[in-house]
């Protein structure tokens, strides 16, 4: 019945549906084929989050000179973008744990690649150092800040600040301020006279970690940089009056900044200074080339200072590359860190990444553009006090790094500076 | 349930009737009787093999690729392993007890819940809303469906930095975004703290899901309305209903499954939302869920056992939109004989 | 307003009863007013990819540009290009083979059942649920071990895998409305499983694959994480590249919006030119429980 006029048809659907389906499985072929290809010998994958930006033209006038200088390498560039580093984090974490590292990898130096350590996924550079002349070309405070247990296992190519105090002059000026504030003191008066004396944002804020940044500016300020780098050996007691003090100052501050903080990002909250709809802001150097792209003129549009409190203490954060354990192309690897190592490769990258060369003999005259780099250039070969930054990974693993965040972000919930405080401590003792 | 026709209908095919009458069995089936039932099942599985080798590649995937996983997770959850390196041996239940110890983690999971049950409530409203105004084939009926399915087609890395500029929870004085248009429009009572509000903000977030969605569940209701057969309608109508009257009495309760399909897809697209608020919030405690949360334990904080702890809450979270939905399918096909 | 649409609902020999005049415009107004809503965003989207650097801004979101620029298409397509094909590549096999999988679940679990059939079928449902960030390790290394890394296959794999159990859920949903009539008199006519699904179902099939491959193609395209974790640099689709575009300290956010429109723009297209077959599909018993 039915049957006997279908068949016909029926095969021929099932010809034309096999067809289909043939295509789509030699189209996976294909595709599964394309990528898998030449996994040559000479190349060298770099993994970092520098995919924008001044960060994108240093790393390719990195990858330039490495090419030229290693002829027949390729470069692969693997980098994956995400908020400061996240995704990027993400990425390289299940790389790692699947031991399928990269040949070389960026991170903040010091205490974030601590995770790593511990995990044996990264070499020991230390004698790498040694036959590079690394100790007698970084500041010895730094090399000491960045070993783990008497061994160094990343290089640091750049040096970025991250108590910077960003202000608007003619905010100031209107409010009676005369000079950038140095004191935290001067800092939530020159606050309060802007509140009650122009319609400007006093202190400009962005999300949550922006006040983390904010908090480590204001630690350092309060309790001067020995006291500040005693608070990250594990088990410190966070429970002091002069903590205490310091996170009141904090409580002050916060009550100067704006209430739609949380949707903006530290770019909204420098822009705020650069229009006059903010008079302060703490963000790291970065801003100066955020200021550069927005065509500001310096000492007009916006200013600088040291974060109150922290004068001749350079807080510092530090972009680094690693050489993994297991990295398929260890010597093509080992050339790479060699070009950011040396003066060469830094001076190449930092004027275009907007941040200043990690070795101390730099050449000043490739920042000249930027009356900013050239100024903090300066006070680094002046040889300032060293603190690291907590937020960005100098002082603190993820795990205590993470606590805080939590704790700063409960608090921005529920305003308890003793809740704070307590899981300030708490953090603190179980590293 | 307990008719009759099913009771004799159960007796007669059940699995005692071969037993019983070994030798009655149907003249065609006569050859078998002696190898036993094993044959005898064998026989009858060659109707029904071919269809399980067919599935068998996909039971094989979804074995291990979800099962697999599954197990690996729980696994985890239930041992200490709190670092990349260590071997973890077994704790129990720890992980689990612990979470809610934290202040973290039961506003995460306030979070979470407001979200679901605003995103779920609100995309069904407006998706109804909008299938009920294009369901009479109104002019122009296919430019406002395409344009209502339009946000489906867009992924929230995209969309998040826009609806974070819209929803900015700056006052009256310096609004942007939805705020300023609010301004602008006298509307000032309606400017807003968005979902940078304490408590209930995770409302707010849920609204880009819901614009994503709603042309979903608009498509949903739609394709319901019109498979109400006419003369259902007609009779109700006869009845002295009122057009809204057809609506309530007679096309919503034969939508009741379309609700159910459409509640399944959007509970669940809720729990694992993830793009949707690292786009809008980044990682801030304001905008905590348990899926970024899971995120910042396993490749953050690098705490493997944590991170399988939450992952694990999720799935059972989901037995919560699940288990109802399979109950109701199964009872409906049984009544429908099928 | 519409109070009056219920009194004189009954258009006399109307199949579809037509509402008043007045109500009509009522409708047309709130449908203009929710249109509008719902391009909002877009319309900040597609305005701000249009202004230079230093305009794009969350304070000039509603404003048109001052400068018209297309420094960011420019940027933003130039950073894009190399994933496009990529994506392609990934997301189209991703869909067809989810979708032929779960034509054939559906097929079976519908209407050649196996004993234990509901239970597999129960089992494949949870499949939708399973966070991925939480399996993103463990498959990473699976698919390491495997030494598939690098190329496209293991994303792929794991959209295919993944988009079985909604496929599956379609497709049974849609052949359950087949009769049952149909396949036994193609079975009593001798005809085996894969005849009865190539003679009787597939023919009918159209409306439920136009459901999920579309739905397919859109997750596929639009994933961020399986890219990410399971593929290298070279294989790398038009989300990573996208993401990738907002990557400096400082954000370009003319070039991150005009990077958004083209990512979208293939499955918007594919949501204009389909989107009546995907409505076609849906009406047709796709997912409707």
């Amino acid at each position: 019945m039915v049957g006997i006029d279908h068949p016909g048809r029926g095969m021929l659907m099932r010809s034309r549906w096999w067809a289909a389906a043939a295509a789509g499985l030699s189209l996976t072929l294909v595709a599964s084929g394309c990528g898998n290809g030449e996994d040559s010998d000479a190349q060298v994958e770099v993994f970092s989050w520098w995919t924008g930006g001044g960060e994108e033209a240093g790393l390719n006038a990195l990858i330039e000179v490495f090419e030229e200088e290693n002829e027949g390498v390729e470069f692969v560039n693997a980098a994956v973008a995400g908020g400061s580093g996240t995704n990027a984090q993400a990425v390289l974490e299940g790389r790692l744990q699947s031991q399928d590292p990269p040949d070389s990898f960026q991170g903040h130096a010091g205490a974030s690649l601590q995770d790593y350590i511990e995990a044996g996924y990264l070499a020991p550079l230390d004698d790498f150092f040694d036959e590079q002349g690394l100790h007698d070309a970084l500041p010895e405070q730094l090399v000491d800040q960045i070993s783990y247990e008497d061994s160094v296992y990343s290089v640091p190519v750049n040096i970025h600040r991250s108590n910077v105090l960003w202000f608007n002059p003619s905010v100031l000026e209107e409010a009676g301020v005369d000079e950038a504030p140095e004191t935290l003191e001067d800092l939530v008066q020159a606050l309060e006279a802007v509140d009650s004396e122009t319609d400007a944002i006093p202190m400009a804020v962005g999300a949550q970690w922006t006040v983390d940044h904010l908090l480590e500016s204001i630690l350092l300020g309060s309790l001067g940089p020995d006291a500040y780098n005693a608070l990250w050996e594990p088990g410190a007691d966070w429970n002091t009056p002069e903590v205490t003090e310091a996170l009141e100052i904090f409580e002050e501050v916060m009550s100067h900044t704006q209430e739609e903080s949380a949707a903006e990002d530290w770019q909204e909250a420098s822009r705020r200074v650069f229009e006059g709809e903010a008079a302060f802001n703490i963000m790291g150097d970065w801003a100066a080339g955020y200021f550069d792209e927005l065509e500001a003129v310096p000492e007009e549009d916006y200013d600088w200072a040291p974060s109150p409190g922290t004068d001749g203490t350079y807080m510092w954060l530090s972009d680094s590359f690693t050489l993994p354990e297991g990295a398929p192309h260890e010597e093509q690897a080992l050339a790479w860190l060699e070009l950011v190592a040396g003066q060469e490769g830094q001076d190449v990258f930092n004027p275009l990444k907007g941040s200043i060369p990690a070795r101390e003999d730099a050449d000043p005259e490739n920042y000249a553009d930027s009356p900013y780099l050239e100024a903090a250039l300066q006070e680094w070969q002046d040889g300032p006090e060293l603190a690291g930054s907590f937020w960005h990974g100098v002082t603190v693993g993820n795990r205590w790094k993470n606590d805080i965040d939590t704790a700063v972000g409960l608090y921005l919930q529920n305003q308890d500076l003793d809740e704070l405080n307590t899981a300030l401590h708490e953090a603190a003792q179980t590293e | 349930m307990s008719k009759p026709t099913d009771g004799t209908g159960a007796a007669t095919r059940g699995p005692g009737r071969p037993t019983q009458h070994p030798f009655h069995t149907a003249p065609s089936r006569a050859h078998t009787h002696r190898r036993g039932p094993l044959r005898r099942a064998l026989t009858r599985s060659r109707a029904w093999l071919p269809g399980l080798l067919l599935v068998s590649p996909s039971i094989l995937l979804i074995g291990v690729f979800v099962y697999g996983m599954i197990g690996w997770n729980t696994q985890l959850a239930l041992s200490d392993k709190h670092a990349p390196v260590q071997d973890g041996s077994f704790v129990g239940l720890t992980n689990f007890a612990e979470l809610w110890q934290e202040a973290r983690w039961p506003a995460a999971v306030l979070n979470a819940v407001v979200f679901t049950v605003v995103f779920v409530g609100g995309a069904l409203l407006l998706g109804w809303l909008l299938g009920l105004l294009l369901d009479k084939g109104i002019r122009g009926e296919a430019v406002f469906r395409t344009l209502f399915l339009a946000p489906m087609a867009v992924s929230f890395i995209a969309t998040g930095v826009v609806w974070r500029w819209l929803m900015n929870p700056a006052p009256a004085e310096r609004a942007t975004g939805l705020n300023a248009l609010f301004v602008h429009l006298k509307l000032d009572f309606l400017v807003n703290d968005w979902w940078t509000a304490p408590n209930l903000g995770m409302a707010a977030m849920a609204l880009p899901a819901i614009w994503q969605l709603s042309g979903y569940i608009m498509a949903l209701f739609l394709a319901g309305f019109r498979g109400v057969p006419e003369d259902l309608r007609e009779a109700a109508r006869v009845d002295g209903c009122s057009e809204w009257g057809v609506y309530w009495r007679v096309v919503m309760p034969q939508l009741r499954p379309v609700m159910l399909s459409a509640v399944i897809i959007l509970g669940h697209m809720s729990l694992k939302v993830f793009d949707l608020i690292i786009a809008v919030a980044g990682q801030q405690i304001v905008a905590d869920v348990p899926a970024v949360y899971m995120w910042a334990m396993v490749f953050e904080v690098r705490d493997p056992a944590k991170g399988a702890a939450i992952a694990s809450y999720l799935l059972v979270a989901v037995a919560v939109f699940v288990i109802p939905y399979l109950v109701w399918t199964v009872r409906k096909e049984r009544s429908e004989g099928r | 307003m519409s109070q009056s649409a219920p009194e004189r609902v009954i258009a006399p020999g109307g199949g579809v009863a037509g509402t008043t005049r007045r109500g009509q415009v009522v409708k047309f107004l709130v449908l203009f007013a929710l249109a509008a809503l719902f391009l909002l965003p877009m319309y900040v989207l597609a305005v701000t990819g249009f202004k230079p650097f230093d305009e794009a801004t969350a304070a000039r979101a509603w404003l048109l540009p001052k400068n018209w620029s297309l420094q960011g298409w420019a940027a933003a397509w130039s950073a894009l290009a190399p994933g496009l094909w990529n994506s392609v590549l990934m997301a189209v096999p991703s869909a067809v083979i989810s979708a032929v999988l779960g034509s054939m679940n559906g097929y079976v679990l519908a209407r050649w059942r196996f004993p234990g059939a509901d239970t597999v079928f129960t089992l494949f449902l949870f499949g939708m649920f399973i966070p991925y960030q939480a399996v993103m390790i463990p498959l990473q290394q699976m698919m390491v071990d495997a030494d598939l890394m690098g190329g496209l296959f293991p994303l792929i794999l794991a959209h295919t895998v993944y988009g079985i159990p909604i496929c599956t859920l379609i497709f049974r949903n849609y052949y359950a409305s087949i009769p049952q009539t149909l396949i036994e008199a193609a079975r009593v006519d001798g005809a085996g499983l894969l005849r009865t699904y190539a003679s009787v179902v597939l023919p009918v099939s159209a409306p439920a694959f136009a459901v999920t491959l579309i739905w397919q193609f859109t997750s596929a395209w639009n994933d961020f994480l399986f890219a990410v974790f399971l593929t290298g640099p070279n294989s790398w689709p038009v989300t990573v590249q996208l993401n990738n575009v907002a990557g400096s300290m400082v954000v370009p956010y003319n070039q991150q919006m005009a990077a958004a429109v083209l990512a979208s723009l293939p499955t918007l297209i594919i949501y204009l030119v389909l989107g009546r077959y995907f409505m076609r599909g849906l009406m047709a018993g796709a997912l409707k429980g």
